[in-house]
């Protein structure tokens, strides 16, 4: 799967969970969103190896 | 993980609530809620003329979404900083809210340029200032001034800002860290208007997540800036975020807690227990907003040159 956050790419041959992917990327499941071939998913959701994920950090400021 | 509402994939988890729901039953449960948030610190009226200060992100943009929804008479204000940095931010923001004011035709937007206006955008200013490496106070002050202004000259009732509960539990504990009374005093949902010259001011997203916003804004299809202000990188209130982030992962609720039990003390007179005296506000001689200042407002008192400043206030207390 390719997965995208901020500028940086990943790509991933295996399913993973969403919780896992978060936790490969040391990312807080609070200050994120994630969006699975341009839909919203849950922690939970299995993330297949031929899906585009974007992960949408959600904290700004300033 | 399923909706409560309807059995359908769930969208989105908000742990602080223990509630999954699908995409559809999330957008009306974000707008149900914004409603009794409006109705319990009782923000305005149904037939009030609101001005939404919008930046072209995400929370500003669905702050206006939801009203227009609600169906409030509600307009914008977009404030033009002049930030680039290569980034040509101020420009991309203010796409983002020309956009949505484009599939709005019944709402007003109002552009404000800073540069053109006073002579001088942001970073020009904080050049002058010697502020360039930080320029958010100088930011802050003209938003604030400008914002006041337009409610007031365009006779609404009402400014409503975007703050979210992350924005507002960061400034709680920015403030109790270094037990800033005055400031913790003024940290309310509503702000009203209790001085000649000042704009009441609220915030109806005051007890949503920014994740929830987030959630709203691109399940309705908005469009808004990613990119931070880029003077905005290593800020303060980021890192307070972060760590009250940190809080939240491993207790869910403790954002909300944090922030609702703050209002409750404060109603129950935990931090205000003497009365203060009234401010000594009166009208700047240059722009007749209130002020504190002898003579001209803080915000005035930046297009003049520090020697003329300086000139003034050696012939005001003379």
């Amino acid at each position: 799967m390719q997965v995208i956050h901020r500028d940086a790419h990943w790509q991933f041959e295996e399913s993973l969970l969403v919780k896992q992917l978060l936790e490969r990327l040391e990312l807080l499941p609070e200050s994120v969103l994630v969006v699975c071939n341009g839909q919203l998913v849950t922690e939970d959701h299995r993330l297949q190896p031929d899906d585009a994920v974007n992960i949408v950090s959600v904290i700004s400021g300033g | 993980m399923r909706c409560r509402k309807c059995g359908e994939r769930a969208a989105i988890n908000l742990r602080q609530h223990r509630l999954a729901l699908c995409a559809e039953h999330y957008l009306a449960w974000f707008e149900e809620q914004t409603a009794r948030t409006i109705h319990k610190y009782r923000m305005f009226e149904p037939d009030a003329r609101i001005l939404v200060a919008v930046s072209g992100g995400k929370d500003s943009l669905a702050l206006w979404e939801v009203l227009l929804r609600l169906g409030y008479h509600a307009d914008g204000l977009y404030i033009d900083l002049g930030i680039d940095k290569g980034l040509h931010y101020s420009t991309h923001s203010g796409e983002k809210a020309a956009d949505f004011a484009a599939q709005h035709p019944t709402a007003h937007l109002h552009i404000i340029n800073i540069a053109e206006t006073y002579g001088e955008s942001i970073p020009q200013l904080a050049r002058r200032k010697r502020q360039h490496q930080r320029p958010c106070a100088l930011c802050g002050l003209i938003k604030r001034h400008e914002m006041n202004r337009i409610a007031l000259e365009s006779g609404y009732d009402v400014l409503a800002t975007g703050h979210n509960l992350d924005d507002e539990a960061a400034t709680l504990f920015g403030n109790t860290l270094h037990w800033q009374a005055s400031y913790l005093k003024r940290q309310a949902p509503v702000l009203p208007a209790d001085g000649e010259g000042l704009a009441r001011k609220v915030k109806p997203f005051c007890r949503f997540y920014e994740r929830d916003t987030a959630a709203y804004t691109l399940l309705r299809g908005i469009t808004y800036i990613y990119d931070e202000c880029p003077y905005a990188i290593g800020a303060t209130s980021i890192q307070h975020k972060l760590t009250l982030t940190q809080l939240e992962s491993r207790a869910p609720g403790t954002k909300l807690q944090f922030y609702v039990s703050f209002l409750k003390a404060k109603e129950e007179g935990l931090f205000c227990r003497e009365e203060m005296p009234p401010a000594d506000l009166h009208p700047c001689k240059e722009c007749g907003q209130p002020t504190l200042a002898p003579e001209r407002c803080a915000f005035c008192r930046l297009w003049y040159a520090e020697d003329q400043v300086e000139a003034e206030n050696l012939q005001s207390t003379s």
